[in-house]
């Protein structure tokens, strides 16, 4: 993995200095955008809702003993915006949006596709990877914005309904605005929008990469998905340190 | 792009292959191939399977890199980046090489609608006049997963067409079609090279299209080529791998 690095980021360079031609493209972009949306904004809404609702009945519990019911809301929000709503739907988005790409370009690869593009010199850095790139890095942080609502509201309606909690949605919501700050917000949407520049620059990469028939393909996709994931959660630690 | 001169619009151009050698994983498959094929030329390979017919086309249009030698473009290597600006080339792939997800007229018309060489009214009317001359009338919405071989191929070849290239290097065109398209594209190979001067370098085992077009002939085998020249010298040719591969045909006794 990591000996492709370097040419990742030629890729990423590449795909930079592409963007010029973003308007020409801008059908594939909103192809891409859309394609995004619609493959993942349930899973999104499910995952997010669940994960609020879990940290709520996980950390309200040992608050409210300890007289601390009002920081419940504080510590959902802050977790589901920093943390869990960035990481966790990268990796969705990882499992559900670059596997499809790393298929989709690899399978041009292994069919000529890209030859012929490229006998018609057309770029398939302009053509495939910079649509793609530019789609998921505008949807991640946009889905991620969708996720942190949803997760406060599962995290609030846990806390709520749960006899050993019991915050009131008002006062969660309250507590939460006293303590979550729109830096929070922007810190996390700033590395899910790194987190989908990794997902688009790999993916796109491994799907370039691609030899060797249909199986070539299935390696590809795997490749790509625990790259991704790898890469995420590293760089979630190093983004954090320095947004700390 | 580059508008292209009116001079050099319409006019093939010649193409020159110095030593070329290629190896996959220290497996040689070409060794050491000379060729030079001027302007407007129709020039046919032909040998067995596996003797690098593919590989030696898709060195000429760049998509490989040599192990050794070098390919020149009207004097000029095929890898320097502004080859590809300069002159449009086309290629007919063995396999066809649709774009799968985009339809038969969006396949066609590809290059036009990229390079904005064309406003989409006009795409559409040269589409449509393509795919009649391959025999696909009103086949444009299809996609590539519901065309047979022999008519994916088809769309490949109108594809290369609607380029008006100055080099088109075709990989088995009539391989899938059955006599009588393989006909019709034979005629257009000839009829392509008499409008717009191309040159072109045809890949196939078809001996009536060998014979039939092709101004001049090589014979690869196993890499290397055993003969070059008119169609009446190679078939003369003394050498008993040409002999056995031109005279082979079926016998019941
Ligand atoms: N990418 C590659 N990697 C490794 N070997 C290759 C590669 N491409 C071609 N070869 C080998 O090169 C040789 C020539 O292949 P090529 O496709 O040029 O044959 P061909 O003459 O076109 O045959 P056919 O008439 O069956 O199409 C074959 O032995 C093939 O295995
Ligand atoms: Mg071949």
């Amino acid at each position: 993995m990591f000996q492709n690095l370097g040419e990742m980021m030629l890729l990423f360079s590449r795909t930079v200095r592409s963007l010029p031609l973003l308007w020409r493209h801008r059908q594939k972009v909103f192809d891409q955008f859309f394609e995004i949306g619609n493959a993942s904004l349930l899973m999104v809404c499910i995952l997010s809702f669940f994960i609020g609702g879990v940290i709520s009945l996980l950390t309200g519990p040992v608050l409210v003993e300890r007289g601390l019911a009002s920081a419940v809301g504080g510590l959902v929000g802050l977790s589901m915006c920093k943390e869990l709503g960035p990481v966790m739907m990268s990796i969705l988005i990882a499992g559900r949006i670059g596997s499809a790409m790393a298929a989709e370009i690899g399978s041009m690869r292994v069919y000529q596709e890209i030859d012929a593009l490229r006998t018609m010199n057309i770029n398939p850095i302009h053509y495939l990877v910079m649509p793609r790139v530019v789609a998921v890095a505008v949807a991640l942080p946009l889905l991620v914005i969708f996720s942190v609502l949803v997760g406060w509201g599962g995290g609030a309606l846990v806390a709520a309904t749960n006899p050993k909690i019991s915050v009131s949605f008002q006062s969660f919501l309250v507590n939460l605005k006293e303590i979550v700050t729109f830096g929070d917000v922007a810190n996390g949407l700033f590395k899910s929008f790194i987190f989908a520049l990794v997902i688009g620059v790999v993916s796109c990469h491994q799907g370039l990469q691609t030899i060797g028939g249909p199986r070539g393909i299935g390696r590809s996709v795997t490749k790509a998905v625990v790259n991704c994931i790898v890469l995420i959660v590293i760089l979630d630690y190093f983004l954090t340190r320095l947004l700390l | 792009m580059n508008e292209p001169t009116p001079d050099s619009n319409h006019s093939g151009v010649s193409v020159k292959v110095c030593g070329l050698r290629k190896s996959f994983n220290g497996q040689e498959v070409l060794k050491g191939v000379d060729l030079e094929i001027p302007s407007g030329e129709i020039f046919l390979i032909m040998g067995p399977s596996g003797s690098g017919k593919s590989v030696l086309l898709r060195h000429i249009i760049g998509l490989e890199e040599p192990t050794e030698g070098e390919i020149l473009i009207n004097g000029k290597s095929i890898q320097s980046p502004e080859v590809m600006e300069e002159y449009r080339l086309a290629m007919v792939f063995q396999s066809g090489a649709l774009l799968n997800s985009l339809t038969v007229a969006e396949n066609v018309g590809l290059y036009l609608s990229e390079h904005r060489l064309k406003p989409p009214r006009e795409i559409a009317r040269i589409v449509a006049e393509k795919l009649e001359l391959v025999g696909l009338k009103g086949q444009e919405e299809r996609l590539p997963n519901e065309l047979s071989g022999g008519m994916k191929k088809r769309v490949a070849i109108a594809r290369a067409l609607v380029i008006e290239p100055q080099l088109i290097l075709y990989d088995e065109p009539t391989s899938e079609l059955d006599p009588l398209s393989a006909v019709v594209i034979a005629e257009e190979i000839v009829h392509l090279k008499k409008r717009i001067h191309v040159t072109s370098i045809v890949v196939s085992h078809d001996r009536e299209l060998a014979f039939g077009v092709a101004h001049r002939i090589a014979f690869i085998h196993e890499g290397q080529i055993l003969a070059v020249g008119t169609p009446d010298q190679v078939r003369q040719n003394p050498n008993p791998v040409i002999q056995h591969f031109l005279n082979a045909n079926f016998k019941f006794d």
